[in-house]
């Protein structure tokens, strides 16, 4: 891999800095007029989450770190792992729970996701920002209840529990947002 | 197809504020006498400060550099006899981009003959009060300024005193021993950020920050470089000197910049020897300052990128 200098650093480019695996969150130039230029740098360790602020001398270089995003189906779990296959390619690639975190809770089976594999394994998993799971549990619909207000909560297919009007029931597919857990409206087929 | 960026950053009430205090600013001058004047951008020769990089440009097969501020051209002309002038004009600086930076950006830069670098901080409060409303003006030397914030003499720090404090306030860890990175950085990330909201005039500098300024020693016999610089909000807006006049320091100070240059790899540029030629001349007596529009812009307006106040910055030229 190559090195990135300061002035290259862009939001969402991978470095590693301190032996770990970061994202470049933001990139600030600060320069006393004639003195050192420094860059204010706020960055995601991609192992522990936690968001790192460091300063640099203008001109420093990190060495890229190899971490690459891919399209990746998701085909099933077996309590430890979540496998997922690159569809070109048909290689399988297994994560752990760590990798996988809360993100369990929006996947399914045949769904593509974003798996982010740091020197070749996966790293974390990136769930669509909308996915249509269906309703396993809830208590029953009250027909002819469209009014706006009354949320109650339902099961969905892959275990995530969201707040959903009253006039759904078990059986239906709802439309969620991974990235806030709210219901967004019955799915579109 | 993607979709090409091809307008303004800008929006109209920006354009309008631009071009209300362009106005404003030449108005300010004219009105006390001061001849604008135009020099070039492309000169053969370039600043030698380690921390300024120029950007070079071909020019009928010669190398030439974009001028990172008028001041060697204004110099010359104030040795020719010009008098009190002023520039408003684009500068350049390779590498400078930001928030707070353009490469290109517009420099405000006027000379006062016969005047200190206090007669100039005056005239600089009045021009900020003509286009600004300021809470308050304060004028405070580099060392109280230290003292106040940082409880540290900035003279007589060891350079293992201005790590340790900096590393109170963050996490840097490099192996620098220059005293001035430390206290460069001290100032940007400590002091500026808590320098209020008014107008802070900052003045008499430590020595080795002397860029193009004369020496002299202050009250406690510590030798100081004659220079101010001028904060609003924290946000570094002008810079000026108590001109040095003296040729021979003029030249030692060029050389001993490019020597600085060397041992950090940094690119060796032609120094400016019509420069020393016009101080050996006869440079009057003065004091010069040079203003950052569009910083000023920036608060005027209230906006805090000064991307939204260019028609078209840096990554849309």
């Amino acid at each position: 891999m190559g090195t990135y200098s300061t002035n290259e650093f862009r939001s969402g480019m991978k470095v590693m800095l301190d032996g770990e695996p970061c994202a470049i969150l933001d990139n600030e130039f600060v320069k006393p007029g004639k003195g050192q230029a420094f860059n204010r740098v706020k960055l995601r360790n991609l192992n522990s989450g936690r968001v790192w602020e460091r300063t640099f001398k203008s001109g420093e270089s990190l060495e890229a770190a190899d971490v690459m995003d891919h399209d990746m189906e998701y085909l099933y779990t077996d309590g430890e792992f979540w496998h997922f296959m690159e569809p070109k390619t048909f290689e399988q690639h297994q994560a752990d729970a760590k990798a996988v975190g809360d993100n369990a809770k929006w996947l399914k089976e045949q769904d593509v996701v974003v798996v982010t594999l740091y020197n070749g394994s996966p790293l974390a998993v990136t769930p669509p920002n909308h996915v249509d799971l269906e309703i396993v549990e809830t208590d029953p619909g009250l027909k002819g209840d469209t009014a706006q207000g009354g949320t109650k909560p339902a099961t969905l297919s892959t275990g995530a529990v969201v707040k959903v009007p009253l006039f759904l029931s078990q059986g239906e597919v709802v439309r969620v947002d991974t990235r806030t857990g709210e219901y967004q409206g019955r799915a579109r087929d | 197809m993607t979709q090409l960026p091809w307008q303004a950053s800008a929006d109209l009430s920006a354009l309008s504020a631009r071009a209300a205090l362009l106005q404003q600013l030449r108005h300010f001058l004219q009105q006390r006498n001061l001849l604008e004047v135009d020099v070039p951008a492309l000169g053969r020769a370039a600043v030698t400060d380690p921390h300024i990089d120029s950007i070079a440009a071909q020019v009928c097969d010669e190398t030439f550099y974009l001028q990172t501020s008028p001041e060697f051209y204004m110099k010359r002309l104030l040795a020719s006899g010009s008098g009190d002038i002023y520039s408003l004009a684009k500068a350049f600086r390779n590498g400078e981009a930001g928030r707070k930076h353009n490469p290109e950006f517009t420099m405000l830069e006027w000379y006062r003959l016969g005047w200190t670098d206090h007669q100039l901080m005056d005239e600089v409060s009045e021009l900020l009060q003509h286009c600004l409303s300021l809470s308050s003006i304060e004028r405070i030397s580099y060392r109280s300024l230290f003292q106040r914030h940082l409880g540290v003499d900035p003279h007589r720090a060891s350079v293992e005193q201005l790590k340790s404090l900096a590393n109170q306030h963050g996490e840097f860890d490099w192996p620098d021993s220059d005293r001035d990175t430390w206290l460069d950085l001290l100032m940007t990330h400590v002091i500026e950020p808590n320098m209020g909201e008014g107008l802070m005039l900052v003045h008499d500098f430590p020595a080795s920050q002397a860029a193009l300024a004369r020496l002299h020693k202050d009250s406690e016999g510590e030798l100081i470089a004659r220079r101010f610089e001028a904060y609003v909000g924290g946000v570094e807006l002008a810079n000026g000197y108590w001109e040095l006049c003296d040729s021979e320091e003029q030249a030692a100070r060029l050389e001993r910049d490019l020597s600085k240059r060397a041992q950090l790899n940094l690119p060796q540029y032609p120094s400016d020897q019509c420069l020393v030629a016009a101080l050996e001349a006869g440079l009057p007596e003065c004091a010069g300052v040079a203003l950052g529009v569009d910083r000023l812009l920036m608060l005027v307006s209230g906006i805090s990128d000064i991307r939204q106040l260019m028609a078209f910055p840096f990554d849309r030229a």
